[in-house]
C-alpha cells in the first residue's frame, strides 16, 4: 500500500519578481517501510517539496495538484486532521538542528511538547519516561532531559532533532538534509542512527540531499531533481552507479570514490551554473549545461521515460522511439560480440 | 594502484625538504583558559611544508586544530612555539613586515557570499588588493584575475554585485581577489564545501590549473577525504593538534596506517566493508590524553590488537614523537605506536 503519493504536485512562489515555479510538476510514490532519497542542488525544489508534504509552505506559495497521505490529501484536510497528521503521521526533521531547537527551554520539555499535544491521555510523568527512552535510543544519556541545547554540540543537537521527530511514532520521516553541516564522523554516526532507527520500526522515509553517495547508501529509491522536476528515479544504487540523465551523473561524479584512479587529480563538475527557477531555459531545462545536448534539446518537451527495470529518466536518449533505434543499431554488435 | 608513489604534481618544488615554501617548524598554539579552565592546546606541534606547485590537504574532524594551524601560518595567530617559515625565513611579525607577506601568502574562506561585501561591485572586491598594495595597472591586473578564474568576459562582470551571481561565481570571485596580487601560496580552508555539488569540480578543477599554470603552492583544510583526493599532492591527517598521519594521497588512502585515518575513510559512503564508526565527540583540546593522544578512541585498542602486538601499554603511557615535515623516502608516515611495530602492508610494488 503506498503511504505517501505526490500526484502532479507544483509549487510556485508569488514574489515581488513575478511568479516563481519551484517545483513544476512532481509524481512520486512511497510505500510503507520504504524509504526514498531525493537529490539535487540548491533551488532544485527539494526542500519546497518536503515541506509541501506537510503543508509547512508559506502563504506565497501557491500548490496545486495532490499529496495522498494515506490516501487522505494533505492539501485539502481541514486544519485540525492537518495537526493530526503532523508529528504523529509524518514528522520532519529539517537542516540546521542547532536553529531549530529553543534556546531558553529544556531538552525535556522541547521533546515532550508533541507527546503531550497530540496524546492528551498521557500524563507529564508518562512523557517524561518516554522522553527519557528516547534519548536513549539515539544515543544520549536521559540526564539530558533536563539540559539546554547550548550544552549540546551539533551532532548531538541532530540526535534531539531525531527523537523528537520519532516522539509520537509516525509512519514517515521526512528528514531534510539531516546531516550538512557535521563532521565526517559525526555525520556518519547520526545516518547510522537514523537508518537503523527507521529500519528498526518500519517506519518510511524521505531524505533529502545534494550528497548523492550518502543517499545511495541509506535509501533503497533515489530521485534526482533538477528545476523543479525530477529527472532521474530509480533503485538507489542503480542511479547512483549507473545514472542515465546527464544531469544525475554529473551529480554521482561530483563526489569522488576514493580509489577510483578516473578522478585521481581530476575533479569533475558540470559546467555553468543552476537554473534560476524564475527564468528556466526552453525545452529540457538541463541543455544549456549538457555535456550531451542535442539542437532537439532546446525545444524538445521532456517525460519521464522508462530507462530499465523500476528505473525511470527525462533525456530524450531513453525516449522510446531512440531506445529503439539504439537497440536495433546495437543488435548486430553484440551478437558479433 | 600503489606503485612507488610520486606526487603527481608538476615539477619543480615537488623535491623534498628544503625547497618548501612554506612551512610550520615544530608550531604550537595555545589559548590561555577563562579562570579555573586549562588552557587549549590547538595545536601542539606540527611540522609541515609546502612546496611550490604542490597542494597540501589538511584534513581533520572539526576542533582538531586545522583551521588554528592555518591562521597560524597566515600569520593571523602567533605560534607559543615553533615558528612559521616562507622561503626559508622566519615570519616576523612586525607590521611592515607582515603587509608584504600578505600579499604573498592569500586566504581562501569557506563561505564567498559571507566574504565579498554586498554593497561593492565585484571590480571593487578585486581591485581592493590592488590598491591597498599599491600595485598600479589596476583594471588590467583585475581583468586578468577575473579571466583566470572564468570569468568571461572580465569586462561584463565589473559592475555587477554578488547577489547577482551564483555561488560558485562568487567564490571564483573571492579567488580572483586572492590571485590579483600575485600571491605565491594559496591558504583555503574548506573552499568548496557551500557550494552546490555541480559546482564543486569546477571550483577544484580551477584549483589545480592554479598549481600547474603559476605554480601556486596551496593548502586545503578540509574535512572532506574526497576532495583531497580529486586534487592534493600530499595529504595530511589532524587529530587533536597534531599531525597523525601524512603522504602521498594514494599510499594514505591505499594503506592507512593510523587507526584514525582507517576510521575516517570507513565512514565514507562507498567504502567497503563495515564502518568504524569512533564513538564519542572530537576530544577537548583542554584535556589531551596521555600517552597516545587517540587512545582514548582507538578501535585497535578497544579490540586488543593493539595488546596482542605488546604495545598496548605504551599506547597508553607513551607520548608519540611529532612527525618531520616529510618522511626522508617520500613515504607515508603515521605516529602510531601499533603501525611502528606492524610491517608496512603493501611496501613492494
Amino acid at each position: 500500500m503506498s503511504l505517501l503519493e505526490l500526484r502532479d504536485l507544483a509549487v510556485t512562489y508569488r514574489t515581488a519578481d513575478g511568479r516563481v515555479p519551484a517545483v513544476r510538476g512532481v509524481s512520486l510514490r512511497l510505500d510503507e517501510g520504504q524509504t526514498l532519497g531525493i537529490a539535487g542542488e540548491s533551488g532544485c525544489g527539494k526542500s519546497t517539496l518536503a515541506a509541501a508534504v506537510l503543508r509547512l509552505l508559506p502563504r506565497t506559495a501557491k500548490v496545486t495538484g495532490e499529496v495522498l497521505f494515506q490516501d487522505e490529501d494533505v492539501l485539502t484536510m481541514r486544519w485540525g486532521r492537518l495537526r493530526a497528521v503532523r508529528w504523529a503521521g509524518a514528522s520532519i526533521v529539517f537542516q540546521g538542528a542547532m536553529h531549530s531547537l529553543n534556546p531558553v527551554q529544556k531538552i525535556g520539555k522541547q521533546i515532550a511538547e508533541p507527546i503531550l499535544l497530540h496524546e492528551p491521555k498521557v500524563t507529564p510523568a508518562a512523557a517524561a519516561k518516554r522522553v527519557a527512552s528516547l534519548l536513549e535510543q539515539v544515543g544520549l544519556p536521559a540526564w539530558r532531559a533536563s539540559g539546554y541545547p547550548h550544552e549540546l554540540s551539533g551532532g548531538q543537537k541532530q540526535r534531539i532533532m531525531i527523537a523528537m521527530a520519532l516522539a509520537c511514532s509516525p509512519n514517515l520521516i521526512v528528514a531534510d538534509e539531516p546531516t550538512t553541516a557535521l563532521d565526517v564522523m559525526i555525520q556518519a554516526q547520526v545516518l547510522r542512527l537514523i537508518t537503523g532507527l527507521v529500519a528498526e520500526r518500519g517506519i518510511s522515509m524521505i531524505m533529502i540531499s545534494h550528497d548523492l553517495s550518502v543517499l545511495s547508501v541509506t535509501c533503497e529509491r533515489l530521485a534526482v531533481m533538477y528545476a523543479g522536476r525530477v529527472v532521474e528515479e530509480g533503485p538507489a544504487h542503480e542511479v547512483f552507479t549507473g545514472a542515465q540523465h546527464p544531469y544525475a551523473q554529473a551529480l554521482a561524479f561530483a563526489f569522488p570514490v576514493i580509489g577510483d584512479e578516473r578522478s585521481r587529480l581530476r575533479p569533475r563538475g558540470l559546467g555553468g551554473d543552476p537554473p534560476d527557477p524564475a527564468d528556466l531555459p526552453s525545452g529540457c531545462s538541463f541543455h544549456p549545461r549538457c555535456p550531451v545536448a542535442e539542437p532537439e534539446c532546446t525545444s524538445v518537451e521532456t517525460a519521464l521515460w522508462p530507462a530499465g527495470p523500476a528505473r525511470v529518466a527525462a533525456c530524450i536518449r531513453v525516449r522510446p522511439d531512440r531506445a529503439a533505434a539504439r537497440a536495433a543499431s546495437a543488435a548486430p554488435g553484440e551478437e558479433a560480440g | 594502484m600503489t606503485a612507488p608513489v610520486k606526487p603527481a604534481g608538476p615539477g619543480p618544488g615537488t623535491a623534498g625538504p628544503g625547497t618548501a615554501m612554506l612551512s610550520a617548524d615544530g608550531v604550537a598554539v595555545r589559548f590561555a583558559g577563562r579562570g579555573r579552565r586549562a588552557a587549549a592546546r590547538a595545536v601542539d606541534g606540527v611540522n609541515l611544508d609546502i612546496a611550490a606547485g604542490e597542494i597540501v590537504a589538511l584534513v581533520g574532524e572539526s576542533g582538531c586544530g586545522k583551521t588554528t594551524l592555518a591562521r597560524t601560518l597566515l600569520g593571523l595567530e602567533q605560534p607559543t612555539e615553533g615558528q612559521v617559515r616562507f622561503a626559508g625565513e622566519p615570519l616576523s611579525y612586525r607590521t611592515g613586515a607582515l603587509k608584504g607577506y600578505r600579499r604573498a601568502v592569500q586566504l581562501i574562506l569557506q563561505d564567498p557570499t559571507g566574504s565579498l561585501n554586498p554593497r561593492h561591485t565585484v571590480y571593487e572586491a578585486v581591485a581592493e588588493g590592488v590598491r591597498i598594495h599599491r600595485l598600479g595597472d589596476e583594471e588590467r591586473r583585475v581583468a586578468d584575475a577575473l579571466a583566470r578564474c572564468g570569468l568571461r568576459p572580465p569586462e561584463r562582470f565589473f559592475q555587477r554585485y554578488p547577489h547577482e551571481l551564483s555561488g560558485g561565481q562568487r567564490q571564483r570571485v573571492v579567488i580572483a581577489g586572492a590571485l590579483v596580487l600575485e600571491p605565491q601560496v594559496l591558504i583555503a580552508d574548506e573552499p568548496v564545501a557551500s557550494l552546490d555539488a555541480s559546482v564543486r569540480g569546477e571550483i577544484l578543477s580551477l584549483l589545480l590549473r592554479l598549481r600547474d599554470d603559476l605554480g601556486l603552492a596551496a593548502l586545503v583544510v578540509t574535512h572532506d577525504l574526497g576532495l583531497a583526493w580529486n586534487i592534493a599532492d600530499r595529504l595530511a591527517v589532524m587529530y587533536l593538534g597534531r599531525i597523525v598521519e601524512a603522504g602521498p594521497p594514494e599510499q594514505v588512502f591505499a594503506s592507512p596506517r593510523h587507526p584514525y585515518t582507517r576510521a575516517l575513510m570507513s565512514v565514507l559512503p562507498e567504502s567497503p566493508g563495515e564502518p568504524v564508526v569512533l564513538t564519542g565527540e572530537p576530544p577537548d583540546a583542554t584535556r589531551i590524553p596521555a600517552g597516545c593522544r587517540f587512545h582514548p578512541r582507538c578501535p585497535e585498542l578497544a579490540s586488543g590488537a593493539a595488546a596482542a602486538a605488546g604495545v598496548d601499554s605504551r599506547c597508553r603511557g607513551v607520548a608519540l614523537p611529532v612527525l618531520p615535515a616529510a618522511a626522508p623516502d617520500g613515504h607515508s608516515m603515521a605516529a602510531c605506536h601499533l603501525a611502528d611495530v606492524t610491517p608496512e602492508p603493501d611496501d613492494a610494488p
